[in-house]
């Protein structure tokens, strides 16, 4: 029994399901940036509180914003976030701080060390999920930087090799993740994107998702998120991690990697990007449908998840909400479509 | 008895004011990095930070003093993307790192830009390095749209470099960087064709010329067409890989000098100028050469390093270098 019928809303018009969902970053208010530059101001009266009170209200603000474009799942759009492998390693014991290093151009990150083993210090996201739990009517997701990305986005001082700083931080996600259920999480979402980078490594990854999900009850959803990469590298292997669903972009590519996905037989769940987050133009209702529909070349429509290529928060605000709501009507309409029996799923992928 | 020579491959972080300051002048996106026409306020934070970088291996003893290429945001593309006649495309990953710089696309022909010499003119130290990416890295990393024949594309970077070479200031030593010799190594028929395009540029100047290889070991083939070219040494990079370095080096000989990477370009972990020195003797141990000279290098450029750690590794080759003349 799939655990992916816990989310449909029970006033959903369709016989049809396709789950919509969020891959995770949204944009931040301009208030919210500005809040946190005055705190780091010692002129301003700004205090650490008031930024506190501030990520609450924006929180609020973007759950609720995903629930007017009427997603199935929502999340906080990672307001109290402020980079995918900083957040965690700063919550991490074993990693330090040294200063930014250069990405590309004059764009930086703070690429932390490892200096020591790893341990799980501060909680890490139990108190986001049950902010964003108690604000939202709808099933939240949480998405968590997986262990493979938290190890190569890292100078690794401490372990052997990447591999073994995987597996300790493999473990601590697990750990978290044991506690994000305790309090109530049911779809969680592992980050991986340093896969696409060097996909030769995507055993290191199946044996990091063993441990994370090792005693997590079959209802919690998982999902695992990979873009930008070349599939074939890692197509068929990943059929063989341990997930519900893997969540993939290739909207902007224009589904030219499509064919990868459908021999073998894709045998998981497939959450499929159907609107660009690489570009400000808002696809079209129908445009999106099209993309959907592209889907269902890999799996059949109750095995299908609908959701933006990536997390979106380098698009203006207005233009991620207009994406999100069109694809919401979307998918809705094609479940009205398939519902009708207006739409030939081919041979191959009819849903019985 | 080997003489110690420390240095860098060079292409060193930014100071973390530089960061903020040319963010601010020069903006994140695509189109706001450096094209060879900066306006005087870019120039003179550069000029800044250069001296800043240049001060900072005085004071760590380095032997050979390079301009840092703070520039090149645009890395090891860098003569190409600010050259009149290449178009920037997108933005394309550096080698295997999660870096990325502007595809190169040469539309025109490479006439010699002077754009590397005016940074030398401006080092002001004494013995000065020159570092450029070699003929065969650049034509690798670019885009040819314009001389149509790989063969012929090759040569016509190679003679680009030679060109800038030529209007170089005096210097004591050129590194030219060639990663892709290892990462995206030449076929059997462009081997010999490598070699002859680093030997066109280093035929450029009469320094010393260290080809410099790392993310491991180029492959033997290669590396034996790389010892006909008339350089004075060939970098390894030993934190990557050491077996087929040493392999490389026993089977087919080296040059009277050599450059060996012995210090993580790529991680803060900090070598101890004593491990540094312990890392030379294990290699010295293992060939069957003695060496005129060897450079005891970072394996790759430094720009990777948040800056406390990448200043550390400067003293630590300075010292490591120090100390081993103490010894000797």
């Amino acid at each position: 029994m799939s655990n992916r019928e816990q989310f449909r809303p029970g006033d959903h018009p369709n016989e049809h399901f396709l789950l919509t969902s969020i891959v995770g970053s949204y944009p931040k208010p301009k208030w919210l940036n500005r809040a946190a530059d005055l705190a780091d101001d010692p002129e301003s009266k700004f205090t650490d509180d008031h930024v506190h009170e501030a990520h609450d209200d924006a929180c609020r603000v973007i759950v609720d914003e995903h629930e007017r474009t009427g997603l199935d799942t929502v999340s906080d759009g990672e307001m109290r976030r402020n980079e995918m492998v900083e957040f965690f390693a700063d919550r991490i014991d074993g990693y330090e701080f040294n200063g930014p290093v250069k990405v590309w151009g004059h764009n930086y990150f703070d690429k932390p060390s490892v200096v020591d083993d790893v341990e799980y210090g501060e909680s890490w996201l139990v108190e986001e999920f049950e902010f964003t739990n108690a604000a939202a009517s709808k099933p939240v997701k949480v998405p968590i930087t997986g262990p493979y990305t938290l190890a190569s986005w890292s100078f690794n001082e401490a372990y052997d090799d990447d591999a073994d700083l995987s597996y300790a931080l493999a473990d601590l996600v697990n750990e978290e993740i044991e506690a994000l259920v305790e309090a109530g999480a049911r779809y969680i979402q592992i980050d991986e994107p340093a896969l696409a980078t060097t996909p030769d490594d995507h055993a290191i990854v199946g044996e990091c998702l063993d441990r994370i999900v090792a005693n997590i009850p079959d209802e919690v959803r998982i999902g695992l998120h990979v873009c930008y990469g070349d599939y074939s590298r890692i197509y068929p292997e990943l059929l063989e991690y341990p997930i519900d669903e893997f969540d993939v972009e290739l909207c902007n590519g224009d589904y030219e990697q499509i064919d990868v996905f459908t021999d073998p037989e894709f045998t998981t769940d497939l959450a499929l990007g159907v609107v660009d987050v690489h570009t400000t133009d808002v696809e079209s209702v129908e445009e999106i449908k099209e993309n959907i529909k592209e889907g269902f070349k890999i799996v059949p429509p109750e095995r299908l998840t609908v959701s933006p290529d990536c997390g979106v928060k380098l698009l203006p605000r207005e233009v991620a909400r207009q994406k999100i709501e069109n694809m919401v009507t979307a998918t809705r309409e094609v479940e009205a479509e398939l519902d009708a029996g207006e739409i030939d799923l081919g041979p191959e992928v009819s849903a019985d | 008895m080997t003489e110690l020579v420390a240095t860098t491959p060079g292409l060193f972080p930014l100071p973390d004011w530089a960061k903020d300051e040319l963010s601010d002048l020069k903006g994140h996106q695509k189109g706001d990095l450096i094209a060879g026409d900066e306006g005087p306020e870019v120039v003179d934070a550069y000029d800044r930070a250069r001296t800043e970088v240049v001060d900072a291996q005085v004071d760590a003893g380095l032997d050979r003093i390079v301009e840092g290429q703070l520039r090149w945001d645009d890395m090891l593309a860098h003569p190409l993307t600010i050259h009149e006649n290449v178009e920037t495309g997108g933005i394309v990953r550096y080698y295997d790192n999660n870096n990325f710089y502007r595809d190169p696309q040469v539309r025109g022909e490479l006439t010699p830009s002077g754009d590397v010499a005016a940074e030398l003119e401006a080092v002001g130290a004494d013995a000065p390095q020159a570092v450029l990416p070699g003929p065969y890295s650049l034509a690798d990393l670019a885009t040819d749209e314009y001389y149509g024949d790989e063969a012929d594309f090759l040569d016509a970077v190679a003679d680009f470099l030679a060109g800038e070479v030529g209007s170089f200031p005096a210097h004591e030593t050129l590194f030219l960087l060639e990663p892709s010799l290892v990462e995206n190594p030449p076929d059997d028929d462009t081997d010999e064709r490598a070699s002859a395009a680093i030997d066109r540029v280093a035929g450029a100047t009469d320094a010393d010329v260290v080809v410099h290889t790392y993310w491991g070991a180029v492959p033997e083939k290669t590396y034996a067409h790389l010892m006909d070219a008339d350089v004075d040494a060939i970098g390894f990079d030993f934190v990557t890989e050491t077996e087929d370095a040493l392999y490389n080096i026993n089977e087919y000989g080296t040059k009277e000098q050599v450059a060996l990477g012995l210090v993580d370009g790529g991680n803060t972990l900090v070598e101890s100028p004593e491990t540094i020195r312990d890392r030379v003797e294990w290699v010295d141990e293992r060939t069957h050469t003695d060496f005129d000279r060897a450079y005891i290098t970072s394996n790759t450029e430094l720009f990777y390093l948040p800056v406390n750690k990448f200043e550390d590794k400067l003293r630590a080759l300075g010292d490591a270098a120090a100390l081993a003349e103490v010894d000797a």
